[in-house]
């Protein structure tokens, strides 16, 4: 499909977003509320923990059959829904013929676990006279059958085969935030060697677990008692355990403009690794990456979107970082969204390109009481917030997207995203998010 | 329980066992192997990056237990208690170990693969995805050689209880080695087991440089979703015979280039149904005579690292010259008039295989492999 004669026919395009989170439904709810609302953590469900919950959201939309949605867990209805989001943005759903050859990678957890049936035989277990036979006979009994396909991590990718047709070709991908991150570059690279035209590409979490908060309390990294701004949980880090549900549509150029599709951001690099996590590992990862793609960057058209959780020291060596670049903006979305692992870079690409598309960056402090740049960059002593400036200052659209990550060991991952303008295109002021992740320690 | 057996690896030690524990260490053994035989790199420093097809990971009984325990909280145990135990930090542990992404980033530092690597599912068609990324990488030039491994280590109680709420595994009993019967009229599922397999692949032009000992070729590889069902194929065939339509054409290979069939052969009635129906339908009169054995009578169905494995054993019957038998074969099924080279391994000349892996969720990838071209 390429065309010798025109290098641009393999460039990597975001035709279509869909995504769902504490902060709504859609691009227009996201930018909405991180121009104007303050964070609203939930601290009720699972007090102390903080965690961000969706709002209700009207699964009958995007997945019509109500035996659709008792076969999922919610994380996959979450997922479903979302994928169906991405694919009504890039005009697809419904085009058999298109899907049918649409290219699918999915990051997914999974494991989503009973609460009841698992506190039930636990409790039952220390009088049970037989201890094994009883967990046996329980979990045939308490198991229902179709449980164990709703926990099943390639599950969300088949629910969405099913529900919405996508077919061309299906592969999950795990491993906590690397996996969306994963997800994206070789979707992007598969596109860019001509290998595929069109990919839905994403991934889905939910909140509403206690056996994943189980799980990252074995290692003491979810927030609770008190929420504050990500970059401000030094002495009282921790990540705030999201829902959320975030698909992109990438394609071609070229596949793109012969159905006349819509392109909001070109994704023009994403980059990864994985570092050992010694200390000083990460932000000396970061630097490699950012050494990689800096020479494509145009000065002052530049913004970092953060991925970093609010946990130690992972946040802390990325402000390492960023502190050597005091003159591009920094947004981490986590404030506001949460963390939520697999989907997390696919949702910051998402928010990236939505402020490349528009031109501009949400402020730091818009709605914000107190004045405080809450979501900005750490300000370093004596230096002013160069990244609340550049958001006010309105700038022309940008139209590509940069974006590099940087992957550690999984239990404590970095990654960091960024977007630039693109040189080869004629506006003269194009402004450019960019965009940086970094994960939980 | 109406299934008390499996195929597992109870002769590799792993401590705590665990199914990640488990995976990675059938894994670790298995890349051993592979990396060594191959020549490539320098111990811990393999030239490329990993894919790795793995179980999903979920905290298991014996931990969820064992925080119940400590919680204290006796016959009123709730998860605010376990989650309460588990932020005493006793557990700190089991964190690293049930997080989706361990086992890759342990073999990631031990063998020195080179970038983010990558932990997948395609459930039952993990292994041949692994194979199939790591493949893709090195035809768009990113790398000249990929570590691709698939491994399962996951039967305990649950994932077992699991399956067989599915009504996906055998009752045949007795005895458990004669319970795995593709293809014959009397199958009745599949018998989960355990394993790893481990290619290192490596770019012709790189490998012939080194002159590294090449074993075979991948080809080509294809792949086509299933929106018809969650556990069942379409009825109409498209979405397998697609797959291997893929896979040939991607290999610039037509139906006669095959010479042997090495099928995902579960021995479920539904997918045995199915799969030689689409081979009937890519294959046509020939399928009749194009001998097609399932290596899952023998090993069982190694679930995650099944196409890996299976690779492996597609590879060794072209270098060998052998095709192993679908064993436990006694009651030919007469919807499936193929040749299934029935309980003896048979001699043969194969030039090119094709492997098919197919999982629940509509999962379809089929590996054409071959020999070195002359």
């Amino acid at each position: 499909m390429a065309d010798a004669a025109d290098d641009t026919a393999r460039e990597a395009w975001i035709t279509g977003i869909g995504i769902v989170s504490c902060l709504g439904e859609g691009p227009e709810a996201h930018w909405a509320a991180l121009n104007t609302s303050p964070p609203k953590p939930d601290t009720a469900t699972y007090p102390p923990y903080i965690i961000h919950k969706l709002p209700p959201l009207g699964f009958d939309k995007q997945i019509p059959k109500k035996g659709d949605q008792r076969q999922m867990e919610a994380w996959q209805r979450i997922g479903t829904y979302a994928a169906g989001l991405a694919l009504d943005s890039a005009g697809l759903k419904g085009k058999a013929e298109m899907l049918g050859r649409t290219d699918m990678i999915v990051a997914a957890g999974g494991g989503e676990r009973d609460i009841a049936a698992d506190t039930a035989i636990l409790a039952g277990l220390p009088a049970a006279a037989q201890p094994e036979a009883f967990l046996n006979e329980r979990l045939m009994n308490d198991l229902r059958p179709t449980l164990f396909l709703s926990q099943l991590s390639n599950l969300l990718a088949g629910n969405i085969s099913i529900v919405h047709g996508v077919t061309g070709s299906s592969r999950t991908f795990m491993g906590e935030e690397s996996a969306g991150v994963d997800a994206i570059r070789i979707a992007v690279a598969r596109i860019g060697a001509g290998q595929s035209d069109i990919a839905l590409v994403g991934g889905s979490h939910n909140s509403e677990r206690q056996d994943l908060l189980m799980l990252y309390e074995f290692g003491g990294f979810a927030l609770k008692d008190k929420f504050s701004p990500v970059w401000q949980r030094e002495a009282h880090p921790g990540f705030a355990l999201a829902a959320m549900g975030a698909f992109l549509v990438i394609e071609s150029r070229a596949h793109a403009d012969a159905r006349g599709a819509k392109r909001i951001a070109r994704l023009s690099a994403v980059l990864s690794d994985r570092c050992r996590r010694q200390p000083g590992d990460v932000t000396a990862g970061l630097r490699r990456l950012w050494g990689k793609i800096s020479s494509r960057l145009q000065p002052g058209k530049v913004a970092v979107i953060s991925g970093a959780s609010g946990t130690a020291p992972a946040t802390a060596e990325e402000r390492v970082f960023l502190a050597e670049h005091q003159d591009i903006a920094v947004r981490a979305t986590g404030t506001y969204v949460g963390h939520a692992f697999e989907p997390q870079f696919p949702m910051n690409v998402a928010l990236a390109a939505i402020a490349v598309s528009r031109g501009n960056l949400y402020p730091p402090d818009a709605g914000r009481t107190g004045g405080r740049a809450s979501d900005a960059r750490p300000a370093d002593p004596g230096r002013g917030d160069i990244g609340g400036s550049l958001a006010r200052r309105r700038a022309g659209p940008g139209r590509s997207a940069l974006k590099e990550s940087l992957r550690c060991r999984p239990t404590m991952t970095a990654r960091g995203a960024q977007s630039s303008s693109s040189p080869d295109l004629a506006s003269s002021r194009r402004s450019a998010p960019a965009r940086m992740t970094t994960g939980r320690t | 329980m109406k299934t008390r057996f499996a195929g597992t690896v109870d002769f590799v030690p792993a401590d705590p066992l665990s199914s990640p524990e488990l995976s990675e260490r059938l894994a670790d053994l298995a890349a051993e192997e592979a990396v060594a035989e191959s020549g490539i790199g320098h111990r811990g420093d393999f030239p490329g990056p990993l894919f790795i097809a793995v179980p999903p990971i979920e905290i298991e009984w014996e931990q969820r237990r064992k925080i119940a325990t400590a919680s204290g909280a006796n016959a009123d145990v709730s998860y605010n208690d376990l989650i309460r135990t588990a932020a005493a930090g006793q557990f700190v542990p089991f964190h690293e170990r049930f997080m989706f992404g361990s086992v890759a980033n342990h073999l990631a530092d031990k063998f020195g693969t080179k970038g983010s690597p990558i932990s997948l599912s395609t459930a039952c068609a993990s292994g041949a995805t692994a194979i199939q990324l790591g493949v893709e990488a090195i035809r768009r030039g990113e790398t000249d050689a990929a570590l691709c491994i698939g491994s399962d280590g996951s039967i305990n109680p649950e994932s077992l209880i699991r399956f067989s709420l599915l009504s996906a595994l055998s009752t045949s009993a007795d005895p458990p080695a004669q319970a795995a019967k593709p293809f014959a009229k009397n199958r009745d599922g599949f018998v989960m087991a355990e394993g790893a397999g481990a290619l290192v692949l490596e770019s012709m032009e790189s490998a012939r440089a080194r002159g590294a000992r090449i074993l075979g070729v991948i080809n080509g590889f294809g792949e086509m979703a299933d929106a018809f069902h969650r556990t069942r194929s379409s009825p109409d065939g498209k979405p397998i015979i697609g797959c291997i339509r893929n896979a040939l054409a991607d290999a610039g290979l037509t139906p006669d280039d095959i010479d042997y069939v090495n099928p995902h052969g579960t021995g479920t009635p539904e997918n045995d149904k199915m799969e030689a129906m689409g081979v009937m339908a890519v294959f046509g009169e020939r399928a009749k005579t194009l001998p097609m054995s399932s290596n899952k009578s023998m090993v069982g169905h190694t679930l995650s690292a099944a196409g890996a494995v299976e690779a492996v054993f597609s590879l060794l019957t072209m270098a060998r010259e052998r095709i192993p038998p679908t064993i436990n074969y006694q009651v030919p099924d007469p919807a499936i008039p193929m040749d299934v080279v029935p309980n003896t391994a048979r001699d043969a000349k194969v030039r090119h295989v094709i492997s098919n892996s197919f999982g629940f969720g509509g999962q379809n990838v089929s590996l054409v492999m071959g020999r070195e071209p002359a």
